[in-house]
C-alpha cells in the first residue's frame, strides 16, 4: 500500500515546477472551489467508479479541514454491483454526506419507464437523473467524464450549460478561456461540471496509487461466474444473463470500469494491485470504453447522442 | 514502489488548416507516440472505409460531433491528451478555417507553446501571421514553426531557410522572442517523432523532442505572488473552532509562512500565519498550486478580493484592454456587460471601442461599428466596482478577464489588460506611442 507523498513533486524543470498529477490536481480543486463559490445548491453525482471515487478524494481535499459542501447523487439503475453500492453506502456515511439516489427501477415500477428489450438501463439513466435534478433544485451537478474517454467528451467544456431539458447543444457551448469558468444559468437551467476533464485513465489510477485511495474490490483482479457476449465477459444475474446458448464460466477477471453489470464487461486480469493494474493498462491497447462498454458500440454518435438529451 | 512518475504537464495548441496537414501531423504525433488505441484505430478505419477511402483518415481521430463528420471540418476546439516517458501533454487542436480567431483565442488562452503549420510549398500566408499574431496578443510563451510537407519541396533546406527567416523576422516583431522553426513531413514522419533520414542538414531538435523539453511555466521566484480568494473555508466544528483560511489557486509567483502581503482592493496589509496545501501544513506554495492560507489579522476577506505581494496593481474602475470577440452579437459603445475577473464578476460599461485591429496587417481601423465576431479590437471600460488588474503582459491570469451579457449568460468577449503588440501601428501618425 502506498501513502500520499508528503510534498508535490519537484520535476528537473525549474525547482518550482509541478509534477503533472499535481498540476491536474490544482486545476480540479480550483474547479470545486469556484462552483462552491458561485452556486447555490452544487452535487456530485456518486457511482462508486473510480472517477466519481476521485472526485470525492480532490472535493474533501479542496475544503478541508471543513466538510465537502455538496451532497451526492447516485443514479441507481438495479443493476449495479453489490459491492460498488456497499462502497457507496459506507463512504457516504464515513464522510457524513448527504447521499440521493434516483432510482431506475422506481421509474419502471411507476410505468414511467420500460425495459428495453435487451435488457440493458444505461440509457434508462437521463430521466431518473433529470428527475433528480429538478427536484433537488441542484444547479451544479459534478461529473465524472474526461474528455479522454470518448470524441464527444473530447469537446466538452468543463462548465457545461444544461438548459430546462438537460440538453446539451455542442454548437452553442461557451467559449472557455484561461481558468475563468462561466456559470451563469437561468432558473431552471444547470451547469454540468467536470473537473476531470483533463484527467486520463492513467492519470486516475497513478493519483490512486499516490493518494492511497480504496477503491470497491471488482477493480482488481478476483474469480467469477461470466458469460460472453458482443465480445465481452458479463457477470451473470438476475438482470437477464446469461440466456440458454451462453455457457456460464469460471474466470480471473477484472473490471476496468463500473458501469451496470448489464452491459460492462469484464477483462481477463491477474492485477490483483494497483501497481498491477497500472502496468496493465500502460501496455493496454484498447481504450476503457471499448474494452468494457456496450453502450459505446451503439453507434458512431451513441455517447453524442445521449449527451444531448442530458445523460451524464 | 510508486509507479507515478514524475513527470511534468506542457499545454500546447496547434494551428494550420487541414491543407496544411494539421489533421495529420495531430494525428502522426499521437500515433506515433503510441497513444491511439487498437478500437480507436479500428473506429478510423471502419468510418473511412464507410466513406470510400482506402486508408484510414486520421483526421476522423481529432473529429468527435456529427456535423463535424458530416461536413469534414472542425467547428470546435478539441482536446487531446498524450504522453511520453518524459513529459504528459494536452494539445487543444483548433480548427483553421471557420470562426478561427475565436477558436484559436480559445486553445492559445491556456497553450504555454503554439505550434503554427506551414505548407513549404506556400511559405509564410495570410493566415500564417494570422496565427502568429493570435500567439502573440495570448501571450503563448513559446511558438514552433513546423514547416510541412517538406518532402514535397525535395526536402530543401534553402526553401526551409528562408520561411523560417520570414516567419521568426514576423513574429520578433510581434515581441514573441522565443520560436523554433522545424522542417518537418507530417505524412512520412520525418522529424515528428523520429528524425528525418532526408534532412542532414538540420541540426535542431524534432518537434516531440523540443516538445519534450521547452521549460514548462515561468519561474515563480521571478514573480510578484498573487493569490485570487475563492472560497472561504470556515469549519466551525468541535475540532476546528476558530479556523478561518482563504482558499485560492496561486496565479503567479510564491507564498511563504511571513510574507507580508496586501489585501486587495481593500488595501489592507497584513502577514501569512499559514498555508494548508490541500489538508496538509506546509511553508511555502507557489503557482500553480490550490493552497488553503492563513492570515495573522482579522480581516474583512470575502471571495473576489487578491492577496497579493510584491508590487501590487493600484485598484482602478477604468480598464483599457485589448479584446478578442467571440460571439455572433456586436459589442458596442456603451453596452452594459459583466466582467469577470478571477474570481470577481462586477457590472461594466463599455465606455468606447478605441478602434479595430486587422489582424493580418496589425493596422487600427475604426471602431464606431463596434466588434463582430473574431474581431480583436482596444476597448475602454468603466467598471461598478475596483479591480486589482495586472497588465495582461506581465500576467496572464491576473491581466485577463471576460466579457458576459448580464440577460443570458453568454461569453461575450475575452479580455487582456493593456496593449496587445509592442507593434501595432496606427494609420494615422506612426510614429504613435502606445505604451
Amino acid at each position: 500500500m502506498t501513502t500520499a507523498t508528503d510534498s508535490p513533486v519537484r520535476t528537473d524543470d525549474t525547482p518550482f515546477a509541478l509534477s503533472h498529477l499535481d498540476a491536474l490536481e490544482a486545476e480540479s480543486v480550483h474547479i470545486f472551489r469556484e462552483v462552491a463559490g458561485e452556486f447555490e445548491r452544487p452535487v456530485i453525482l456518486f457511482s462508486g467508479g473510480k472517477d466519481s471515487i476521485v472526485m470525492l478524494h480532490l472535493a474533501l481535499k479542496a475544503f478541508a479541514p471543513a466538510p465537502v459542501p455538496f451532497a451526492l447523487l447516485h443514479v441507481d439503475t438495479g443493476h449495479n454491483f453489490p459491492e460498488v453500492i456497499a462502497y457507496r453506502d459506507r463512504v457516504a456515511a464515513e464522510h457524513n454526506l448527504r447521499l440521493h439516489v434516483a432510482s431506475v427501477q422506481d421509474f419502471i415500477d411507476r410505468g414511467v419507464l420500460r425495459e428495453r428489450p435487451d435488457g440493458t438501463r444505461n440509457p434508462l439513466q437521463t430521466v431518473p437523473l433529470l428527475d433528480a435534478i429538478e427536484k433537488g433544485r441542484f444547479d451544479a451537478v459534478f461529473g465524472g467524464g474526461r474528455r479522454d474517454e470518448e470524441k464527444a467528451r473530447a469537446k466538452e467544456r468543463v462548465f457545461s450549460l444544461r438548459d430546462e431539458f438537460g440538453a446539451w447543444d455542442p454548437r452553442r457551448q461557451r467559449p472557455e478561456l484561461w481558468s475563468l469558468y462561466n456559470g451563469r444559468h437561468a432558473v431552471g437551467e444547470h451547469v454540468r461540471v467536470f473537473p476531470l476533464s483533463n484527467w486520463t485513465e492513467l492519470d486516475v489510477w497513478q493519483y490512486i496509487e499516490r493518494e492511497g485511495i480504496e477503491l470497491p474490490e471488482i477493480y482488481y483482479a478476483h474469480e467469477r461466474d461470466v458469460f460472453a457476449r458482443n465480445g465481452m465477459w458479463l457477470t451473470a444475474g438476475e438482470w437477464g444473463g446469461p440466456k440458454d446458448t451462453e455457457p456460464v464460466e469460471r474466470r480471473l477477471i477484472r473490471y476496468r470500469t463500473v458501469g451496470d453489470m448489464s452491459c460492462t464487461g469484464a477483462v481477463d486480469s491477474d492485477a490483483t494491485t494497483i501497481e498491477a493494474v497500472i502496468a496493465e493498462i500502460a501496455a493496454s491497447r484498447l481504450t476503457e470504453r471499448g474494452a468494457t462498454r456496450a453502450d459505446d458500440k451503439l453507434s458512431e454518435a451513441a455517447m453524442e447522442d445521449r449527451k444531448r438529451e442530458g445523460y451524464f | 514502489m510508486s509507479t507515478a512518475t514524475a513527470t511534468s504537464l506542457l499545454r500546447f495548441a496547434t494551428a494550420g488548416s487541414v491543407d496544411d496537414g494539421k489533421s495529420t501531423l495531430v494525428g502522426r504525433l499521437l500515433h506515433d507516440s503510441k497513444s491511439v488505441l487498437a478500437d480507436q484505430l479500428e473506429a478510423v478505419e471502419h468510418a473511412s472505409r464507410s466513406r470510400g477511402q482506402d486508408a484510414p483518415d486520421l483526421a476522423l481521430l481529432t473529429d468527435g460531433l456529427r456535423a463535424e463528420r458530416e461536413q469534414g471540418i472542425t467547428i470546435d476546439v478539441a482536446y487531446r491528451y498524450f504522453a511520453t516517458p518524459r513529459r504528459r501533454f494536452i494539445l487543444a487542436d483548433t480548427p483553421g478555417h471557420v470562426q478561427y480567431t475565436r477558436n484559436m483565442v480559445t486553445g492559445a488562452s491556456t497553450a504555454e507553446l503554439a505550434v503554427v503549420l506551414v505548407d513549404a510549398r506556400n511559405g509564410v500566408v495570410e493566415q500564417t501571421r494570422r496565427h502568429a499574431a493570435v500567439a502573440a496578443l495570448l501571450r503563448v510563451p513559446h511558438v514552433v514553426l513546423a514547416v510541412n510537407k517538406m518532402d514535397l519541396v525535395g526536402y530543401a533546406e534553402p526553401v526551409f531557410a528562408a520561411i523560417a527567416a520570414e516567419f521568426t523576422a514576423y513574429a520578433a516583431s510581434l515581441g514573441v522572442t522565443d520560436v523554433l522553426a522545424v522542417p518537418i513531413s507530417a505524412l512520412a514522419g520525418d522529424n515528428v517523432v523520429e528524425p528525418s533520414a532526408h534532412m542532414d542538414w538540420y541540426g535542431g531538435p524534432t518537434l516531440l523532442e523540443h516538445l519534450e523539453t521547452v521549460p514548462v511555466g515561468s519561474d515563480p521566484s521571478a514573480e510578484p505572488a498573487r493569490f485570487p480568494v475563492q472560497y472561504v473555508i470556515r469549519p466551525q466544528t468541535e475540532e476546528h473552532p476558530d479556523y478561518r483560511g482563504y482558499a485560492g489557486q496561486l496565479a503567479s509567483g510564491v507564498l511563504r509562512v511571513g510574507d507580508p502581503v496586501t489585501v486587495l482592493p481593500s488595501g489592507h496589509t497584513t502577514t501569512v500565519a499559514g498555508i494548508d496545501a490541500l489538508g496538509r501544513r506546509t511553508d511555502i506554495a507557489w503557482a500553480p498550486q490550490s493552497v488553503t492560507v492563513r492570515l495573522a489579522d482579522d480581516i474583512d476577506i470575502s471571495r473576489g478580493d487578491l492577496i497579493a505581494a510584491g508590487a501590487t496593481p493600484a485598484p482602478t474602475k477604468d480598464i483599457e484592454a485589448t479584446v478578442s470577440h467571440l460571439n455572433e452579437r456586436p459589442l458596442r459603445a456603451g453596452d452594459k456587460v459583466l466582467l469577470k475577473h478571477t474570481t470577481r464578476t462586477v457590472r461594466a460599461l463599455v465606455k468606447e471601442i478605441s478602434y479595430r485591429i486587422d489582424i493580418d496587417s496589425l493596422e487600427q481601423r475604426s471602431g464606431a461599428e463596434g466588434l463582430n465576431v473574431n474581431d480583436i479590437g482596444h476597448v475602454v471600460l468603466r467598471t461598478a466596482e475596483p479591480l486589482a488588474l495586472d497588465a495582461y503582459a506581465a500576467n496572464r491570469r491576473t491581466g485577463s478577464f471576460l466579457l458576459i451579457d448580464p440577460a443570458d449568460g453568454t461569453t461575450l468577449t475575452a479580455g487582456m489588460a493593456g496593449e496587445a503588440f509592442d507593434t501595432v501601428r496606427a494609420t494615422d501618425t506612426a510614429e504613435e506611442d502606445w505604451v
